[in-house]
């Protein structure tokens, strides 16, 4: 129904790889590449300023270790031709990944554009434990969490698995990526526990200009994102595309208006929180709707995003930064809207859903939307508290005080260098060998 | 009356003025400073540069107050900015000429908030 099926009609055409395919898959992939980055700023502006650098190094360091262990397992986990629940290790260590056609572009090209996915997904989870992580065992959940949990889901629903063949539509990723990492991003922030701080003291944004600006490259990658999706340079792109350009526009308005009639104001904070659920609304949706229902669809998701971040900063649940209020309810939302509003009009490999009089479409989306929900915080609950068994997964009181960016990274974000004294290297003059200025006794 | 000078922890700033507030000490100010009280240096590394901060953020507190709250502030203070590390800070306890309440004119014991310790 989604990406593969999809594949296979055009492998039977079209055997070869396309230019055009190639030329935009080549082109979505630094694009969605970009989403992470762009995470950073998102989540970076939200923290307090001392630990700015840690949240903004938890999404950079996905780049690196969720791209290497994708490359390395979880693509073949997740793609490689296997079983209704997890792929095969064919493709494992890159074999058999050559510039062949899979589809209409190249086999790496194709393991590249959804290794940008993997990634994003997983710097998406870090919202919910920010400031008080401890980043080494981060790393280690990352990694682990894209193998058993990331893999085995986008093998379910992209990789020929139990869901793909139920006929559960998910475009782009609102399932396998934003429930997935919300659901995920709920259990973490339980299993690691509320900040110090939290409910006790105001914890603000530090740079909300860096939301902003995370917001809108955000939105310029997700082109890629859900465009991309199509996995060629076709009409179906250009669907999702557009979908991509409505929705969060409607989803912004109806935020900032929620935010007006609520406080009075229109908030910035709320205004590049609304573009980011548009977002994710829309991405299970991107290439089964029209354009008129994105819109629609857009506005419908504003509502309970809106009040599930408005009531969880109520409660004692600590999703710093909404990861599952947006990500998790965002995508639920999404997931199931597009069993309402998708159309064989707009994209005839899709189906029809509640509003073309093909109502099994919702629980067939329901079924999907469960089943990840369960998968993902089963996994996540066990990932983390076997890493619990071994390692401590939270900075200690004081090092949460003093801030994450100097007890983790040994950086802070905003210096001016007053107080601190250089420490000249050990060595001697560049270019002069170490030991010939400072001999070292041999040990014995 | 006296002037209590006391240097904290940034981060034990929270719990501090929640200390004072539940002491009934009201009227202080509070400004950032730098400063090093023996701790161990804490180094940074950007790129090449190793960098030891010697000074470190600190927080001054400024509370102008009457004789019997005296004991009952530096009471609160010293429980609450105590983490039992070196580098928890000082409080000083300093004589005053005179204070006056530029609102009303008031002078000495009158102008510092509370003027009397209630008893609980």
């Amino acid at each position: 129904m989604t990406r593969l099926p999809l594949l296979l009609t055009l492998q039977d055409a079209a055997p070869a790889v396309v230019p055009a395919d190639t030329a935009w898959m080549l082109v979505s992939t630094a694009l969605v590449l970009l989403m992470t980055p762009a995470l950073a700023f998102f989540y970076g502006g939200l923290v307090r300023s001392k630990n700015s650098l840690n949240t903004m190094m938890m999404s950079f360091a996905a780049l690196g270790v969720v791209g290497i262990v994708w490359a390395l397992l979880a693509y073949s986990l997740a793609f490689a031709e296997g079983n209704a629940w997890i792929g095969g290790v064919t493709n494992a260590l890159l074999a058999g990944v050559g510039t062949e056609a899979k589809g209409t572009i190249p086999h790496v090209l194709f393991m590249a554009y959804q290794g940008t996915f993997a990634i994003i997904t997983a710097a998406l989870i870090s919202g919910a434990v920010v400031e008080r992580m401890r980043f080494g065992p981060y790393l280690a959940f990352i990694a682990l969490w894209t193998v058993f949990v990331y893999a085995p889901v986008a093998h379910w629903v992209w990789g020929g698995g139990w869901l793909m063949t139920r006929g559960v539509l998910d475009f782009a990723g609102g399932t396998v990526v934003h429930i997935n990492a919300g659901v995920s991003a709920l259990v973490a922030a339980l299993v690691l526990g509320v900040r110090k701080d939290y409910g006790r003291q105001a914890i603000l944004p530090h740079n909300v200009p860096f939301v902003l600006l995370g917001a809108g490259l955000l939105w310029f990658g997700w082109f890629g994102f859900n465009g991309g999706s199509a996995l060629a340079a076709n009409e179906l792109a250009g669907l999702a595309f557009t979908n991509t350009f409505l929705a969060p526009m409607a989803t912004l308005v109806v935020w900032v208006l929620l935010d007006y009639f609520r406080t009075g104001r229109a908030t910035a904070v709320g205004g590049a929180t609304g573009i980011v659920i548009g977002l994710v609304a829309i991405t299970p949706a991107a290439g089964f709707i029209s354009p008129t229902s994105a819109l629609v669809l857009g506005a419908l998701a504003a509502f309970p995003s809106y009040f599930a971040i408005v009531f969880r900063s109520r409660t004692k649940l600590d999703d710093s930064l909404d990861v599952f209020a947006g990500h998790g309810i965002g995508g639920l939302t999404g997931a199931l809207l597009t069993g309402v509003f998708a159309s064989k009009a707009w994209n005839a490999a899709g189906n029809d859903g509640l509003l073309a009089g093909n109502a099994g479409q919702v629980a067939t989306q329901a079924l999907g939307v469960a089943s990840s929900i369960v998968y993902a915080a089963v996994g996540t609950f066990v990932i983390l508290k076997l890493m619990g068994l071994v390692t401590v997964l939270r900075a200690a009181p004081r090092s949460e005080g003093l801030g994450l960016d100097v007890t983790q990274h040994g950086e802070e974000a905003y210096t001016n260098g007053e107080g601190s004294i250089l420490v000249m290297p050990e060595a001697g003059p560049v270019g002069a060998p170490a030991h010939a200025l400072t001999p070292q006794p041999v040990a014995r | 009356m006296k002037l209590i000078v006391a240097i904290i922890r940034p981060d034990r700033l929270n719990e501090v003025l929640e200390a004072l507030y539940r002491a009934e000490v009201t009227g202080l100010t509070v400004s950032r400073v730098l400063g090093h009280g023996g701790e161990t240096d804490r180094v940074e590394t950007y790129r090449g540069t190793t960098v030891k901060m010697e000074l470190q953020e600190k927080v001054r507190l400024e509370i102008g107050v009457s004789e019997p709250f005296v004991d009952v502030t530096v009471r609160a203070i010293l429980t609450s900015a105590r983490t039992g590390e070196v580098g928890d800070g000082k409080v000083f306890v300093l004589d005053v000429n005179q204070v006056h309440r530029i609102r009303t004119g008031e002078r000495d014991e009158l102008a510092v908030t509370p003027t009397e310790l209630v008893e609980s």
